[in-house]
């Protein structure tokens, strides 16, 4: 492939790929959720987990969103420094998330924050909301998750004084007991430690990327266990099933802070790449 | 105990439910959310008829996805994907809707906060599982109508007519027993007691 992208094969593929991530759950997702339903014991959270499982199915099969809340699109965006586009990216990203959202079709979920007036097509404002990181290379990487409302409302973030590190827990499971069913459990968290107010933030809502059957470390085994321990289960009815995966990212900050957001994601965890260009 | 039930619902209906059970709804309900929810009651303040009939009704907290087919005069719509959204956000709207309407059921996700009172003797709180569209769509049989397009897609008011509409399970029963609130109170124990 040449290091030359073609906008209309570029803008045709982010479409492609926005209704890969609607219509489709990654692998590791899927496995977990049917991991959860066969160790679930109490049948009432058994049913829930069933019916997720059904729905997946029934998705893939019929091509459908998942979720009707087909959420707000937000992209990660690797960008090779060898490469040359020859086109605005982000204007040719809009341009597919317009496509998407009459094709597959997507609800019109994007409005003005005041007026709530609806574009009816997806976009506004700073929305689809496009992380860039240039990185090394000839490749374009293209990461899609859309976010729906009712994980996304019930996320948080705090800035703790420096020698609070020991109340983090405590932060995460206030957190998930006040979110209860609202959220759609069972829950991923994705957790930022560190860096500044937005930076917490945004590593929070990239620890929900990370596959969920990356082997988690003793603290977030031990967040995932505490939470679970609450019993607020799959969509809030009870049960051990509360979150399936708790990811931490960090990053240095200053010395006297202590920035930590919780990103909240429902069991549907929706998220596809696509890579453009590499080798010539 | 699991029961299946048809729409327009009487009292007896409901108030054979305990919490937990499992119901299965046919017939018609109507989808409502923020905003519809808005404009009931402003009708009832200014004494104006609804469109629409809430006796005996099953409210779906839902902004679904649709989409239209045809055009002009033939056209219709399609439901593509249909789940629960979060009820919590109806939870202060509720009870004065519960008062002015006779509102049978309520179906969403996530359960509600201060409602049980306003329920008693005369409404039920049925969760879906939330996230689950596709699953809702194949349930929803026909699009009967649609009344106030103009709030748009998500919040106007959908008429559907479902079969067998479930899994629901009785989050909260016309007896004032909420299993979120239930669920929410043994969380709070268990993270007290993870503090000594």
């Amino acid at each position: 492939m040449s290091s030359k992208l073609n906008r209309e094969t570029f803008i045709r593929s982010i479409a492609d790929l926005l209704r890969k991530a609607e219509i489709e759950l990654p692998d590791d997702v899927v496995e977990t959720l049917r991991k959860a339903e066969a160790r679930e014991e109490k049948p009432v959270a058994k049913s829930q987990l069933r019916a997720i499982l059904k729905n997946i199915e029934l998705a893939k099969n019929h091509g459908v969103p998942m979720c009707q809340d087909t959420g707000i699109m937000i992209f990660f965006v690797e960008l090779g420094t060898e490469l040359q586009p020859g086109f605005d990216l982000e204007a040719a990203i809009r341009e597919a998330a317009v496509l998407a959202t009459r094709e597959i079709p997507l609800r019109p979920n994007a409005v003005d924050p005041l007026t709530r007036k609806n574009s009816g097509d997806n976009t506004g404002a700073g929305i689809p909301d496009i992380h860039w990181k240039l990185v090394p290379g000839k490749e374009l990487r293209v990461t899609v998750a859309p976010k729906g409302a009712g994980s996304e409302n019930m996320s948080a973030l705090r800035m703790l004084n420096p020698t609070e590190t020991g109340s983090i827990k405590n932060f995460v499971l206030e957190t998930v007991i006040n979110a209860g069913g609202m959220p759609c459990p069972p829950l991923t968290l994705g957790i930022g430690i560190g860096g500044s107010f937005d930076k917490a933030a945004r590593l929070a809502k990239e620890a929900l990327l990370e596959p969920l059957d990356t082997p988690m470390n003793e603290f977030e085994k031990e967040i995932l266990e505490a939470v679970n321990a609450l019993g607020i289960g799959c969509m809030g009815l009870g049960g051990s099933t509360t979150a399936l995966a708790v990811h931490v990212k960090t990053a240095h900050c200053h010395t006297a802070s202590l920035p930590v957001a919780i990103n909240i994601q429902c069991w549907a965890n929706r998220h596809a790449s696509v890579v453009f260009g590499g080798e010539e | 105990m699991e029961y299946h039930l048809q729409t327009p619902l009487k009292i007896e209906d409901i108030k054979k439910l305990n919490a937990g059970d499992i119901v299965y709804i046919s017939g018609e309900i109507l989808t409502a959310r923020d905003e519809a929810h808005a404009r009931i009651l402003e009708m009832k303040e200014k004494g104006e008829e609804l469109p629409f009939s809430l006796t005996g009704a099953v409210i779906y907290h839902c902004g679904p996805l649709m989409q239209k087919t045809g055009n002009g005069e033939k056209e219709e719509w399609k439901v593509v994907s249909a789940g629960p959204t979060t009820s919590g956000r109806m939870s202060k709207m509720t009870p004065p809707l519960l008062k002015a309407h006779e509102v049978r059921a309520i179906i969403g996700k996530g359960g509600m906060k201060g409602v049980s009172d306003a329920l008693k003797n005369r409404c039920v709180y049925l969760a879906y599982t939330g996230g689950c569209a596709a699953l809702a769509a194949e349930l929803i049989k026909e699009v009967k109508t649609v009344h106030w397009l103009d709030l748009g897609m998500p919040e106007a008011v959908w008429v559907l007519r479902v079969q067998e509409f479930g899994p629901l399970i009785v989050g909260i029963d016309a007896k004032g027993k909420d299993i979120f609130a239930e669920v929410r109170e043994k969380a709070e124990k268990v993270y007290e007691g993870m503090q000594k």
